[in-house]
């Protein structure tokens, strides 16, 4: 219901020109920037005539690989606007003292907080925990692609959908100046009249559409497509903990939808939910927000422990010590996950016993997690460890991984959480559990996966400049954030009245533009490594002596994956076939069914963001016929038949008469 | 209340403190860390408690950690000299230790959650003033009423019958019960000096239990983001004597303002960089109006809503009253102003007729009652209506 001072027209709603922020000069410039690095890139593809190729091989592609490297380019992308975001903020902290208001203005700055939590979050960390899981899986449960590739790269799609409405934002209107969560009353229509938690909401909704279906499609892939052979508890420890992850996703993602649409109908059709007024309660919104929050957090973590499982077995040489005690954390830490939600809100009033419970389960998740912890330091004991770059980055995840649990089990103690929540401590908390957990994980999947990916290695030399640059980058960044925190400053302040402050945010400066150099040694790696590809070429298919399914087949595996679906006896499959020398088939291939590739998914995307866009900006006409051509577009799909095709013997014979080729190459120039 | 506790915990801790704590707090006491280092005991006991639980901790982190880079150096390729052993993945022992090693460290803290979170709530009236000192007993602790604003802070104090804005005055040494809500959006009120934070919500009360040990100037702000005036809503915090504090009462006294409703709504409204005010007088029952957002004239306290409702509701008359009822669902409190002579007409007499049975209602609810002749009435239900009521206007607002 606007008010009356509102714009509206039927035409374009509350959109006018007067909702392009012109007048900040800031963004100005950003959009000008992107604009011509847009209209290069745009450029580019068009002389290079790869418009088609991209149609045709990767946007309409349900290829879980493919998906799954999409994935991981949008995560990537969208790290580089999150850490820009975070980059802005550490300018802003470091110089607005005494008086100096820095270079933000405060309705920029809380975007600009907001839009980094969000973004880092939905559209960075999400896509490559999604990534890494639909390019894997499949891999290592010997299968050909996930139980619903149709839905797979329709997910893929909305994820983007998402992330190209706070793009938007951006330039277009505003984003939230809520905080990443959007508490009300604040995110309610009476202080944030804007379109900003308009676009929070509706980047969310449709992303979160693409979460929820990529979970089920995950895990029906998990149940119902292992090889023959493989129980569950002869599935990789990866493939483990994606399954308790889209267990979470499907569980808790719901509760997020739920808890946005109620704040949606608040907004739009002027329903009390969350507001002040009329029995209104926004505690009730902060506990719904945190009861999908909590289990969020290990949607994230999850894969990332699986990621360094593997890449510790492996690069000990070694089964992964207690695998069996391993799983049972994981389940453990699923369960547990769901009933801690409220140590996020200790201090809004709860009764002694509540916080006592909910902190003492809080504390409880650390018993699986420390036996995690151990686990891998006895996988490591007896090995003998190869330190190439996923190795180096799971050792510094364990050291640094484990402050970051204590902190946290620090703030899971209500009364001592009295005096540290939300204040700079919990920060530099979070960001040691993300950072320290996530992030470092993610580098290290991206670097042992990457060969299998593309069938090269990356470049050890600026990747391990990358790591160097990291690590200490980020104990720079975060070590200044714990100790302001027990001086007492809290989170998302602008600007500060004590000097004696300003050193430690100059230091935590340092530390992100050390964290910068990193990043640009990381995209340096990434370039250098593709432009030699030759040398650091891969023909075997195992460069690191790996011990699941996915290292069997080629780099990067053919379509289909496996010419035969693997038959597993052993817990560490590829390994235990090596050892007993199982022959790859030469002969005898038949047809592989295949699924097809098809637009529809990013038809319906782009349809979606249309109308997440007219929904923002109350462009009424818009959002109907939006919506109903999202209808019409999916009851059209269902009519194509055209969904499946065949891989003709003879293909498959030839792709793998080449494999045969190459391995004889190898195998003949080390012997 | 030491007694009270086990004294495997409380051994416990004392061990862990003569080991661990006194050095550690030394060194840090020497900084200027006001979360380890304050200067009120509920502040205090919660700073110790960050202490422990580190050092529990770390009796698992540091072994870890040393652990880690041990193995970790001992077991790269290039030494082979290192065992390896390719088929070690299982010993019960070694996991029996793992799993029980953690479960152990959480057994203690968790118990010591469970008994500091109960004693250190802060609803809970403080029964001490500081480790040796207990609080006498029938002491009726300070009242403090704190109202967030956008973006300030309102301090009432009912017993010395005084407002300030950005400005608290406590007397060190007297126990301070402190309710707490706010005008529009979600706050947090924190002196990290005095005790740990609690939200400030609208339309909420929650209760904070503190006391000063030393006098000292300090600093409190909010500590949970509110929207664009968030950074300067602070305010200053000091602790002084019993006597100076009555002097300070004294002077606000004299040279104060009057904060009337019609005040408070004009202090109401958003505004950034608010310099101290003092009031000299305070409207009656201000705060509990604030929590009751009826402190515009016309409105209908939530109490009240509540006790209509509690009667069954006033049925699709209901209708008529949404103006009265309105808060901010809208915009910001002072856009929307009650339709005129709905609200004095219409909306007192359901109110009245409704309110006015023989239940108890709260204080905040019942400082409208009227009088029983002219309520007393058609009580038959919520459907026998009220229409032929006559009311009285409103009391005059103070």
């Amino acid at each position: 219901m606007p008010t009356p001072d509102q714009h509206w027209s039927f035409l374009l709603g509350r959109l006018s020109l007067d909702s392009l922020p012109l007048h900040e000069p800031i963004i100005v410039a950003t959009f000008a920037g992107v604009a011509l690095g847009g209209i290069a890139l745009l450029g580019a593809l068009t002389y290079f005539r790869l418009w088609g190729y991209l149609w045709k091989e990767w946007f309409t592609s349900v290829d879980h690989k493919k998906i799954g490297i999409m994935y991981m380019v949008l995560g990537l992308v969208m790290f580089l606007r999150g850490f820009a975001d975070a980059l802005m903020m550490r300018m802003q902290q470091a110089i607005a003292f005494n008086g100096n208001e820095g270079i933000f203005p405060a309705h920029h700055y809380d975007q600009v907080f907001t839009a980094h939590g969000v973004i880092m979050i939905f559209f960075v960390a999400m896509p490559f925990v999604t990534g890494l899981m639909n390019f894997v899986v499949p891999l290592q449960i010997g299968a050909r692609d996930v139980s619903f590739p149709f839905l797979n790269n329709f997910s893929f799609w909305m994820t983007a959908s998402g992330a190209a409405l706070i793009m938007a934002s951006l330039f277009i209107g505003e984003f939230a100046q809520t905080g990443w969560l959007s508490y009300p009353p604040l995110s309610g229509l009476a202080y944030s009249p804007g379109v900003g938690v308009d676009y929070y909401i509706w980047a969310l909704q449709i992303a979160g559409v693409g979460t929820t279906l990529s979970g089920i499609n995950l895990l029906a892939t998990i149940i119902k497509m292992r090889a023959p052979g493989m129980t569950m508890m002869r599935m990789p420890v990866f493939t483990w903990t994606a399954l308790c992850t889209n267990v979470l996703i499907i569980a808790s993602f719901p509760v997020l939808t739920a808890v946005l649409a109620l704040l949606s109908l608040d907004r739009y059709v002027g329903t009390n939910f969350f507001t002040n007024d009329f029995g209104g309660s926004p505690m009730m919104y902060v506990n719904l927000i945190w009861i999908w929050g909590h289990p969020e957090v290990y949607i994230l973590i999850l894969p990332i422990f699986g990621v360094f499982s593997e890449i510790t077995a492996t690069f000990s040489g070694k089964p992964l010590f207690g695998y069996t005690s391993m799983v049972y954390a994981t389940v453990a830490i699923t369960i547990l996950s769901y009933i801690v939600w409220l140590h996020h809100f200790f201090t809004m009033g709860s009764g002694a016993s509540v916080n006592s419970f909910f902190g003492i389960t809080t504390m409880v998740i650390s018993i699986p997690t420390g036996a995690k912890m151990f686990n891998w330091l006895f996988t490591i004991y007896r090995g003998r460890v190869r330190f190439e770059l996923p190795m180096l980055w799971t050792v510094a995840f364990m050291l640094t991984f484990v402050i970051g649990g204590m902190t946290g089990v620090m703030l899971a103690v209500p009364p001592a959480d009295f005096v540290l929540h939300n204040s700079l401590f919990l920060i530099a908390h979070f960001h040691n559990v993300i950072i320290g957990g996530v992030v470092f994980g993610t580098f290290a999947a991206i670097n042992y996966w990457w060969p299998k990916a593309f069938g090269f290695k990356l470049d050890p030399f600026w990747g391990k400049v990358s790591f160097w640059c990291w690590v200490p980058g980020f104990w720079l960044a975060f070590t200044p954030l714990y100790i302001m925190g027990l001086m007492g400053v809290t989170r998302r302040m602008r600007v500060f009245d004590d000097p004696s402050l300003q050193p430690y945010f100059i230091v935590a400066a340092c530390g992100a533009l050390l964290i910068a150099a990193g990043i640009g040694a990381m995209l340096l790696q990434y370039a250098t490594s593709i432009l030699k590809r030759d040398q650091l070429r891969d023909e075997t298919g195992d460069p690191w002596g790996g011990r699941t399914l996915e290292w069997s087949t080629s780099s990067p595996p053919p379509a289909y994956n496996f010419a035969f679906t693997p038959i597993v006896h052993d817990l560490d499959t590829w390994t235990d076939m090596k050892a007993k020398g199982v022959a790859r088939p030469v002969d005898g291939f038949r047809p592989i069914h295949m699924p097809k590739y098809t637009g529809a998914g990013v038809i319906l995307a782009g349809i979606s963001t249309v109308f997440g866009f007219a929904m923002i900006w109350h462009i009424w006409w818009l959002a109907i016929a939006s919506f109903a051509a999202i209808l019409l577009t999916a009851i059209a799909h269902t009519f194509n038949y055209d969904r499946s095709y065949h891989i003709p013997a003879e293909t498959v014979a030839r792709i793998e008469e080449e494999r045969t080729r190459q391995l004889a190459a190898v195998e003949g120039a080390s012997a | 209340m030491r007694e009270k506790y086990p004294s495997a915990s409380r051994r416990l801790k004392q061990a862990a403190r003569g080991a661990l704590v006194l050095p550690l707090a030394a060194l840090l006491s020497g900084c200027d860390w006001v979360v380890l280092n304050p200067s009120g005991d509920i502040a205090r006991q919660q700073a110790n408690l960050v202490v422990v639980s580190t050092a529990l901790m770390l009796l698992i982190i540091v072994p870890v950690m040393l652990l880690t880079v041990l193995f970790a150096w001992k077991y790269r390729s290039g030494n082979t000299n290192a065992t390896y052993d390719p088929e070690f993945h299982h010993s019960a022992k070694l996991e029996l230790v793992i799993w029980s090693a953690p479960l152990a460290i959480i057994i203690a803290l968790g118990s010591i959650t469970w008994l500091t979170t109960h004693k250190l709530d802060p609803y809970r009236p403080l029964d001490r003033i500081d480790a040796n000192t207990p609080v006498a007993p029938g002491t009726k602790p300070m009242d403090v009423e704190v109202v967030a604003l956008d973006w300030k802070w309102l301090f009432i104090y009912p017993e010395q019958k005084i407002a300030t804005v950005n400005e608290l005055v406590l007397p060190e040494g007297r126990p301070v019960r402190f309710r707490i809500t706010s005008s529009t959006v979600m706050n947090s009120f924190y002196v990290p000096a005095l005790a740990g934070q609690i939200y400030a919500m609208p339309g909420m009360e929650t209760k904070l239990h503190a006391v000063f040990n030393k006098t000292g100037n300090f600093k409190g702000f909010s500590a949970n983001f509110s929207g664009s005036g968030f950074s300067y809503m602070h305010f200053a915090t000091r602790s002084v004597t019993p006597d100076a504090f009555n002097a300070w009462v004294g002077q606000v006294q004299k040279d104060g303002g009057n904060l009337d409703r019609a005040t408070y709504l004009e202090l109401d409204k958003p505004s950034e960089h608010v310099p101290v005010i003092h009031y000299a007088a305070v409207a009656p029952d201000l705060f509990d109006a604030v929590v009751n957002m009826c402190v515009r004239p016309g409105k209908l306290c939530t109490g009240e809503m509540a006790a209509i409702d509690a009667r069954g509701g006033t049925g699709k008359a209901g209708v008529l009253n949404v103006a009265a009822l309105t808060y901010d669902k809208f915009g910001r409190e002072q856009v929307t102003t009650a339709a005129p002579g709905m609200a004095d007409a219409t909306v007192r007499r359901f109110v009245r007729a409704y309110c006015a049975d023989n239940r108890p209602l709260r204080a905040s609810v019942a400082r409208d009652a009227v009088p029983a002749s002219l309520a007393a009435p058609t009580k038959s239900g919520p459907k026998s209506q009220t229409l032929g009521l006559v009311t009285t206007a409103r009391p005059p607002l103070s």
